[in-house]
């Protein structure tokens, strides 16, 4: 069980969270413009690091507000988060 | 159920030392690599061949899965390779001369909504003209088959039918790792433990070797199989796979007498039970929801797959958990796995089985081996590329990949 540090509500059990995977995924800029490869890209491929990942999550059963955080998938540590703007 | 278990086995494989250079090396020693092995040796003569796993033979996912062996998917391409494994199944103790205890006793796969009950029909359909056996039960159909799911109308989510598979069941996972290293080391393949892969190196868009913990060994072809860590080793000959590294819990119970004949699956409640043949009852629900490497999950998910087996088998209410582990399993965007060829000459990929590789052991190797043999992929193997997610031709297995995804 992950304790997860809330920016506005602080550390509350994973059970209280929704997983938004990778962080700072772009969506396209010109999608008219994208080939078959960007697309796949953008819709199919995200980073699966073991070690530093950084993440995004929303506290669904708190704030409901979405923030990021940098976890270490080897070892769950979470080593930063950040306030989405 | 008891009955047949072989002795403690002596040593059933040699631990060479590593040579130097291989035509093929294999990364990854579970279920999918060992299988690999003994048919490339036996199908395709091919046995300058070096399995390297990095811990001990099998002790990665095919010492943590739940032994589920099915074909009921969807689609032709799935039903292609997963029913050439179930048939590969039917005769894999008399082809590797080493008991598996692979016991066909049918899998239930529940509906539990109007929505549930389209789709299982449909899937019924779908896998009878592919020449899998399948059925739909009503609700007392199902109490026939397996008389300790409770089919009463007045639960949160009633039973209101299932597809059954006669021909699907378990296998006992150790004894089917041990058969085939047995057999692929006795035709001369080297299985290789304690032996990591930590990079793979490229020249001129060729393989040339892997580094290992015990030293670079050279190698004409390099064909993963390393489940979790796929992206991992991939990544080291840059090389990008299509999938997430995420925990999948699964428990058993203490041993109980022979009460569960068959093996229940459930998408809506979320679990699917069996009983194995020394009597614990073994259960499994879906992924934990973030990536991770850690071989850990939450409680959280034990407890709602708990509640979902009460819920579908009162009887259970008293049974007490003896343990729960995690395994971690490369799950892909369409649940279906990417079998074959990379951008890079000599690499070859076996991945994104998610949560379902097992029941897929013999008939992957089959094709992984052919795909190694010559250079392009088995017909069968060849719906799941890894150019698919460029085409849009993907093969979506969420509703028969069940609970897990």
């Amino acid at each position: 069980m992950l304790l997860i540090p809330c920016p506005w509500c602080g550390p509350r059990d994973e059970a209280e969270f929704h997983y938004g995977g990778q962080a700072h995924v772009a969506y396209p800029e010109n999608p008219a413009a994208l080939s078959d490869e960007e697309w796949a890209r953008y819709l199919f491929f995200r980073d699966n690091p073991e070690g530093r990942f950084a993440e995004r999550w929303n506290h669904t059963a708190g704030c409901r507000r979405w923030f990021n955080a940098v976890r270490n998938t080897a070892t769950n540590e979470i080593e930063a988060r950040e306030v989405i703007a | 159920m008891t009955k047949d278990f072989p002795d403690h086995p002596d040593w059933l494989w040699s631990s060479p030392e590593p040579r130097r250079s291989y035509d093929v090396v294999i990364v990854g020693g579970g279920g999918h690599g060992l299988a690999t092995a003994y048919y490339l040796a036996k199908n395709h003569g091919i046995t300058d061949v070096a399995v390297l796993e990095r811990g001990w033979l099998a002790g990665g996912n095919m010492a943590r899965n739940t032994t589920i062996i099915r074909s009921n998917y969807l689609w032709d391409e799935s039903a292609g390779i997963y029913e050439h494994a179930l048939k590969l199944w039917e005769g894999l103790e008399d082809d590797l001369g080493y008991p598996i205890l692979f016991s066909q006793r049918g899998v239930l796969n529940l509906a539990h909504s109007l929505q549930d009950v389209r789709e299982s029909v449909r899937r019924v359909h779908a896998n009878r003209l592919n020449g899998v056996d399948a059925e739909w039960l009503t609700p007392e159909e199902v109490k026939e088959v397996c008389p300790i799911v409770d089919v009463s109308p007045d639960v949160r989510y009633p039973v209101l039918g299932a597809t059954y598979q006669p021909r699907a069941g378990i296998a006992k996972h150790d004894y089917v790792a041990w058969g085939f290293a047995r057999a692929a080391a006795a035709m001369g393949v080297h299985l290789i433990e304690n032996c990591e892969v930590t990079g793979v190196e490229v020249a001129g868009g060729r393989v040339q070797a892997v580094q290992t913990t015990r030293g670079r060994i050279a190698a004409g072809t390099v064909a993963l199989a390393a489940a979790g860590h796929s992206s991992v080793v991939a990544a080291t000959a840059g090389v990008e796979l299509p999938v997430q590294t995420h925990p999948l819990q699964a428990l058993v119970s203490e041993l109980l007498e022979p009460v569960h004949p068959t093996v229940v699956m459930s998408n809506a409640v979320h679990v699917y039970v069996s009983q194995a043949h020394k009597g614990e009852l073994v259960m499994g629900a879906g992924i934990d929801p973030y990536n991770s490497y850690r071989r850990r999950g939450a409680f959280h998910i034990i407890e709602q797959q708990m509640s979902a087996a009460l819920e579908l088998f009162p009887i259970f209410a008293r049974a007490h958990v003896l343990r729960t582990w995690a395994g971690i399993v490369d799950v892909t965007p369409d649940a279906s796995p990417v079998v074959g060829t990379t951008p890079v000459d000599g690499l070859l990929v076996n991945c994104g089985w998610g949560t379902g590789g097992f029941k897929a052991t013999p008939g992957v190797g089959w094709c992984y081996a052919h795909t190694i043999a010559h250079g392009e992929p088995h017909p069968l193997n060849a719906p799941f590329s890894l150019e698919r997610f460029t085409t849009g031709a993907l093969v979506d297995e969420h509703g028969a990949a069940a609970v897990a995804h």
